[in-house]
């Protein structure tokens, strides 16, 4: 990560928003070949809160609000978040089983958001749901060979063969035995029902096939039977899924893509691999830290635990700008007030965050953290051993360099004492970033230039690494290793300082700045 | 069933006898747990041995149906209440400290229940009163046991729910359950039931109907707890994620019994019993990536009313037919030593276990 790159993508931090849908119209193009099946713009669904005896609306519950994503013919798409998050809602909507209040919904190029539902009968053969509750999804005064009749009758379909037939060959399909055409749900187990749903929903041949938590209600070894079947049948049949569920275990294994959502946004989208090897938002990194490894020998190296305090908000009236910014612990004053775009940060990985994980700041001029985010940042445990071995080389460099990067920070805080106005955040960001800082204060204003110049020599040698660092060290920024990891960001931040400098042009500010770019 | 606790080399001794002292802090023997239905003798726990010792945590794994939920109402002596206790049949022995609880006077039981063992239920909204507040709830349950005015009860109810992280204690003591949050009411459930420092905590699939992250603080909260008081502890789960997490020792249980037994190292790196080898396989990993395909456990679980011949298992096991004669159908496994502490009950020789475990299963997980 060059220092010109950073200025970059500071600078060009807006333009780049406004050029985001033709990014991402070309990744989907050289990426995936694949033709899109369903595409998603806009989508909202807000469920009105209604009071007194007129019933007005006094406020609505933002089940859904503004998600963009598209499905590709043949793969898997995987939703996951926490309970409440709107990831159920979501799958409602884009089967149409409820209206959507607002965004659109295409569906093979179509745009299926008004149809009624005369129209929208036919479509209804091409997608299909799979609910989450088997007991409560089937009717129990129904044979097994009604329920799973019933789309023929529904859409006037007469298989090949007659009706009987064409369900007990699914009834084989997803592995139950054809006598059961005359049994009633409540003979069967919970991992049965499950089949019979899913015979239910690949009826009529869909495309798209919906799944809400499909496994979840069942045992382990029976969710596994039904995660191979789905597997199987998306192989046999070429269907399409979009399977939401809260496991991550489970999303992982099935799931070619997945959208990570959080309070009626998805905050992450990006490919199976990507996703799980090199999360970028934070709130992906603390659900996965989060999730149980079957593997005793990994307790005692918790080396990313992340623990996410209290509750996710309501959606009655979500937190401004990233919703995320009451649980994160890097958030800065620039996630609560402007909420970050979904944007592709590298190719096939969508992220909305100001300041991702595994990939360059969006918002590097932001540093200080807000009140929340210290608390929050307690809550990140890597165990202080971990620290050195997983950025030894940075460490390494933090430590042998460390009397050059705290001058450099000394003269960080001289070039924002200088520039006043302009360089307000960073003085701040000072006042709390290092005691040894705010006490060399004084001393900096009179060393002032010398420093800079220091500063500048050495900021040629200081690595880029340390600016890749700044990231890393920042999750890890728990209290004990405050110390050495404000060291490792004081370089980086002084060159932050430079590109804000260079990008305001504020030549108070980019007098010692301009010493340090002359000198790389 | 004939060895009983983990110190002795028992194989081939004889039966313990009552009198024999128990060593550990629970120790539970031969414990069977059947309830007479219009259908048949529903064998729910069917010979069950294991002790817990203190500051240690046992995990109970296996599939819904499999007993593990009743042998913890059996601990608690909650089988026997109301009108439900004329219609189990108990035997065998529960020690806890010292103290015989299957044929102990119901009152004596009542008046260790809440101080010294104490229990986490799986739905907090259900397992709380929703008529009485929170903090009304802890002070009861503190009251039942300890003679003190209701305003020092309140306020070690309060001390306990800034214990176990519920922000604004003395506020949120007035709150109903429902207006707490699902992890809340778990942390609220923790607080009651730990309210007399019990020196034995049972937790019935205590995380399952959380989310990860909260999932993620319950555990944290009970390892911190469990540390600060010494209980030892055990925990009900069919998330296998959550044992390796949390546990010392691990029991799989299988159609009432217990097939394996040992410690958590064991259990995931040399497990012996194809059933722990099917639970495993069927498990999604989210520490690595695979496309191949789950391993199933085949079939379905099976009927307590009609538990298989021999071996439980053979029905559903892919191996059943390696052990020579018609053995597994046949004649019910016993649990064997294989290892220090390590007991499985299986008709597959060693080397067979280990061939296959090494050579086909292993590699695939």
């Amino acid at each position: 990560m060059s220092e010109t790159k950073k200025t970059d993508a500071a600078g060009a931090a807006i333009p780049q928003q406004a050029a985001a849908p033709d990014d991402r119209a070309a990744s989907a193009k050289s990426s995936e070949n694949r033709e899109v099946l369903l595409r998603v713009q806009g989508l909202q669904k807000h469920f009105p809160i209604r009071k007194g005896v007129l019933q007005r609306q006094v406020g609505a519950v933002k089940a859904v609000d503004g998600i963009d994503f598209e499905v590709r013919k043949g793969e898997t798409l995987g939703v996951v978040g926490e309970s409440g998050c709107g990831k159920s809602t979501m799958g409602r909507v884009i089967t149409r089983l409820q209206d959507p209040t607002g965004g659109t919904i295409e569906f093979e190029g179509q745009d299926i958001t008004t149809l009624g539902a005369s129209k929208m009968r036919p479509l209804r053969r091409d997608i299909q749901m799979i609910f989450q509750d088997p007991y409560g999804s089937l009717n129990p005064r129904h044979t097994i060979g009604s329920i799973v009749s019933a789309p023929f009758r529904l859409q006037g379909v007469e298989p090949e063969g007659g009706v009987k037939k064409e369900v007990q060959r699914l009834l084989e399909l997803v592995g139950l035995s054809p006598e059961h055409y005359n049994r009633y749900p409540h003979e069967f187990s919970g991992g049965q029902r499950q089949r019979i749903g899913i015979a239910r929903a690949l009826a009529l041949k869909p495309k798209l096939v919906v799944a809400d938590e499909p496994v979840s209600a069942l045992d382990v070894s029976i969710q596994a039977q039904v995660v191979n079947l789905m597997d199987d049948l998306q192989e046999e049949l070429g269907l399409t899924y979009v399977i939401i569920a809260h496991d991550l275990s489970v999303v992982r294994h099935v799931s070619d893509r997945i959208a990570v959502m959080y309070l009626g946004k998805i905050v992450e989208l990006a490919d199976r691999t990507s996703l799980y090897e090199a999360p970028m938002h934070p709130y992906t990194k603390a659900l996965m830290s989060a999730v149980p490894v079957p593997d005793p020998k990994r307790r005692g190296a918790k080396s990313e635990r992340i623990l996410l305090r209290g509750d996710v908000p309501s959606p009655i009236a979500p937190p401004s700008g990233c919703r995320f910014h009451t649980r994160c612990w890097k958030a800065t004053e620039v996630c609560r007030t402007t909420e970050p775009p979904l944007l592709e940060l590298r190719p096939g990985q969508r992220v909305a965050c100001h300041h991702p994980e595994n990939a360059e700041d969006q918002a590097p001029q932001d540093t200080v953290l807000l009140s929340v985010a210290k608390e929050a940042v307690e809550l990140v445990v890597p165990a202080a051993a971990e620290t050195p071995a997983e950025s030894d080389e940075a460490s390494a460099e933090a430590t042998a360099e460390a009397d050059a990067e705290e001058t450099a920070a000394v003269a960080e805080t001289a070039t924002a004492a200088e520039a006043e106005a302009p360089a307000e955040a960073e003085a701040s960001a000072d006042a709390d970033a290092d005691a040894d800082a705010e006490s060399a204060e004084a001393e900096a204003s009179a060393e002032a230039e010398t420093v800079a110049e220091a500063a500048g020599d050495e900021a040629a040698e200081a690595p880029a690494d340390a600016a890749e660092s700044e990231s890393e060290s920042e999750t890890e920024g728990e209290s004990e290793a405050a110390s050495e990891s404000d060291a490792e960001e004081a370089p980086a931040e002084s060159s932050d300082a430079g590109s804000e400098a260079d990008a305001e042009a504020k030549p108070e500010a980019a007098e010692s700045d301009r010493q340090e770019s002359t000198g790389k | 069933m004939t060895e009983l606790s983990k110190t002795g080399a028992a194989v081939g001794e004889p039966v313990s006898t009552p009198s024999d002292a128990p060593k550990a802090f629970l120790e539970v023997r031969d414990l069977k747990v059947h309830f007479p239905t219009d259908d048949g003798l529903v064998k729910s726990v069917d010979g069950l041995s294991f002790s817990v010792e203190k500051g240690k945590t046992l995990s109970i794994v296996g599939e819904s149906g499999s007993g593990k939920s009743v042998t913890s109402l059996a601990i608690m002596g909650l089988h026997r209440l109301g009108a439900r206790g004329k219609n189990v049949q108990m035997s065998g022995e529960i020690w806890l400290d010292g103290k015989e609880l299957v044929n102990a006077d119901p009152d004596e039981v009542r008046k260790l229940r809440g101080r010294e063992m104490a229990m986490i239920f799986q739905d907090p909204l259900s397992a709380m009163h929703p008529y009485y507040t929170v903090g009304n709830q802890i002070v009861e349950a503190y009251r039942v046991h300890h003679k003190v005015d209701k305003k020092t009860a309140r306020k070690r109810a309060i001390e306990m729910l800034d214990r176990v992280g519920i922000p604004e204690p003395a506020k949120r003591a007035d709150s109903y359950p429902h207006e707490f949050s699902g992890g809340m009411r778990q942390r609220a459930m923790i607080a009651m039931a730990l309210v007399n420092n019990p020196e034995l905590l049972i937790a019935d699939e205590p995380t399952t109907a959380l989310d990860v992250t909260v999932q993620a603080q319950i555990l944290d909260l009970i390892r911190d707890l469990q540390k600060e008081f010494g209980s030892a502890v055990v925990i009900i789960t069919h998330d296998l994620g959550v044992v390796a997490e949390i546990a010392d020792d691990v029991l799989v249980m299988y159609g009432g019994r217990c097939v394996e037994r040992g410690s958590v190292e064991r259990i995931f790196e040399q497990p012996q019993h194809p059933y722990t080898w099917g639970l495993l396989g069927s498990m999604p990993r989210i520490d690595r990536e695979t496309s191949d395909r789950l391993i199933p456990v085949k079939g379905q679980p099976p009927s307590l009313i009609n538990v298989p011949s021999g071996c439980a298992f053979h029905p559903r096991c892919p191996y059943a037919d390696l052990p020579k004669g018609n053995v597994t159908r046949t004649v019910r496994p016993e649990l064997q030593l294989i290892g220090s502490g390590h007991y499985t009950a299986c008709h597959l020789s060693q080397e067979d276990r280990t061939r296959i475990w090494n050579e086909e299963i292993a590699p695939k997980l």
